[in-house]
């Protein structure tokens, strides 16, 4: 059995996620514990609430400077994906720097305001095992008011007025800025790659 | 109950639903919560986002919903009696969280909202203009608004284009159409004449009228963007 250590990030809403995995046969704790999150075979950064925020609740766990140094697979989804970044725009907020570039606000636009909430299609940039099975136009769930810019480093990619990354990978992090765990059986099959990756 | 719950939910959720909302339409009146364990229980069978309206009047409240699984909460009467409720739940969970659902009327001067809607023989008329309203709950931190058009609601002659249009430019987060929906037809005409972002519906799924996948498989012949439905 896949076993997967979701970090307590603060914030609500982690039940919806270890209920996504559980569906997927795995175990799945959640646990603020800096040991127990570096010994787990896989981690997964959720976030929900503001970057500086999570970035203070990271460093109180002792975690800002034990994150960047993991060397199994981790998953980081949606505020958790951003604080992959060096510096998120909101609240001009140092992150993880795990990736370069910074998160910055959405701009709002006649017909595409901020929040972008809903459903969004993405567009595959780069084979990945984590997107196994998944297609360019398949729809997954967003909700987000800050984004990452498109790098090197995005495997797809989402159009919401502006082009923005939508999955990314560096090594053994991968970021999703949308919800696998809402996002119907294109999610469900993200999160089942994640329990697979090496 | 709760069995049939979860039961609709997974049916909708496998016709093409992109969005499910449980409303406990009698919560707030009766000033009770909503039972969390249902949600919990929702949540754990479904893979798609889900929102529970009624009976949310605190931050706990939401809190407990929120960390059951729900995606959002979404707030009506309470938000009345209490506008800094919005404030202080966008300042905990974030706006993305945080569903204001509108009962509106029209009225000789224009709109207004009205509350209780949930039991005829409380439901009143709040004093608010719904257009100020709608500019209000932004201001103090909704992300998306739902607009119940009561007149139109549970009439099945379609949602109130009139009154939806004139939310529209006072809307700048997502803005979500409900009551009057009775035929494919009305959806067609609510995302092509008055821009909302979703529509919502109850009556025609819950009664077989329209099935969610025919919906969507017409609204694409008709140009409107829909997420596929298998």
């Amino acid at each position: 059995m896949s076993e997967v250590v979701i970090i307590d990030s603060g914030g609500a809403n982690l039940a919806s996620l270890q209920f996504a995995l559980e569906r997927l046969g795995a175990r799945a704790a959640v646990s603020g514990d800096a040991a127990r999150i570096a010994e787990a075979p896989r981690v997964i950064l959720p976030g929900v609430g503001s970057a500086r925020d999570a970035m203070e609740r990271l460093r109180a766990l002792g975690l800002a400077e034990r994150l960047p140094r993991l060397e199994q697979p981790v998953l980081g989804i949606c505020l958790g994906m951003q604080l992959l970044y060096r510096l998120s725009a909101e609240g001009s907020t140092p992150c993880l720097g795990i990736l370069p570039g910074t998160v910055e606000r959405l701009a709002s636009q006649p017909g595409r305001p901020v929040p972008h909430m809903g459903w969004n299609q993405l567009e595959l940039a780069v084979h990945d095992p984590l997107l196994e099975g998944v297609e360019t136009g398949d729809y997954v769930y967003f909700v987000h008011s800050y984004a990452a810019p498109v790098s090197q480093a995005a495997l797809a990619t989402t159009r919401y007025g502006v082009e923005v990354t939508s999955v990314v990978r560096h090594g053994n992090f991968w970021g999703t800025q949308f919800h696998p765990e809402r996002s119907g059986r294109t999610g469900a099959a993200i999160l089942a790659n994640f329990l697979r990756v090496s | 109950m709760v069995g049939d719950i979860l039961e609709l939910a997974a049916r909708y959720r496998d016709d093409g639903a992109d969005e499910l909302v449980f409303y406990d339409i009698t919560a707030s009146p009766e000033a009770r919560s909503v039972d969390r364990e249902w949600v919990r229980r929702v949540a754990r069978g479904l893979d798609i986002p889900f929102c529970v309206a009624g009976g949310i009047r605190s931050v706990a409240d939401a809190e407990a919903v929120l960390n059951a699984g729900a995606e959002k909460v979404s707030i009506n009467s309470p938000a009345l009696a209490d506008p800094s409720l919005i404030d202080q739940l966008s300042a905990r969970f974030g706006s993305q969280c945080v569903v204001v659902g509108i009962d509106s009327q029209t009225v000789p001067e224009g709109y207004r909202v009205f509350q209780y809607t949930g039991d005829p023989s409380r439901t009143r008329d709040s004093g608010r203009d719904t257009l100020q309203w709608v500019v209000e709950v932004q201001e103090r931190g909704a992300g998306e608004i739902v607009l119940n058009c009561m007149a139109s609601d549970g009439v099945r002659q379609g949602y109130d284009i009139e009154q939806l249009r004139a939310a529209r430019p006072a809307c700048h987060v997502p803005l979500v159409a409900s009551g009057g929906a009775g035929s494919v037809g009305h959806f067609r005409d609510v995302f092509a004449q008055a821009d909302v972002d979703a529509a919502l519906a109850a009556s025609v799924f819950h009664t077989g009228a329209i099935a969610v996948h025919d919906l969507k498989r017409e609204l694409r012949e008709a140009g409107i963007e829909v997420r596929p439905w298998r």
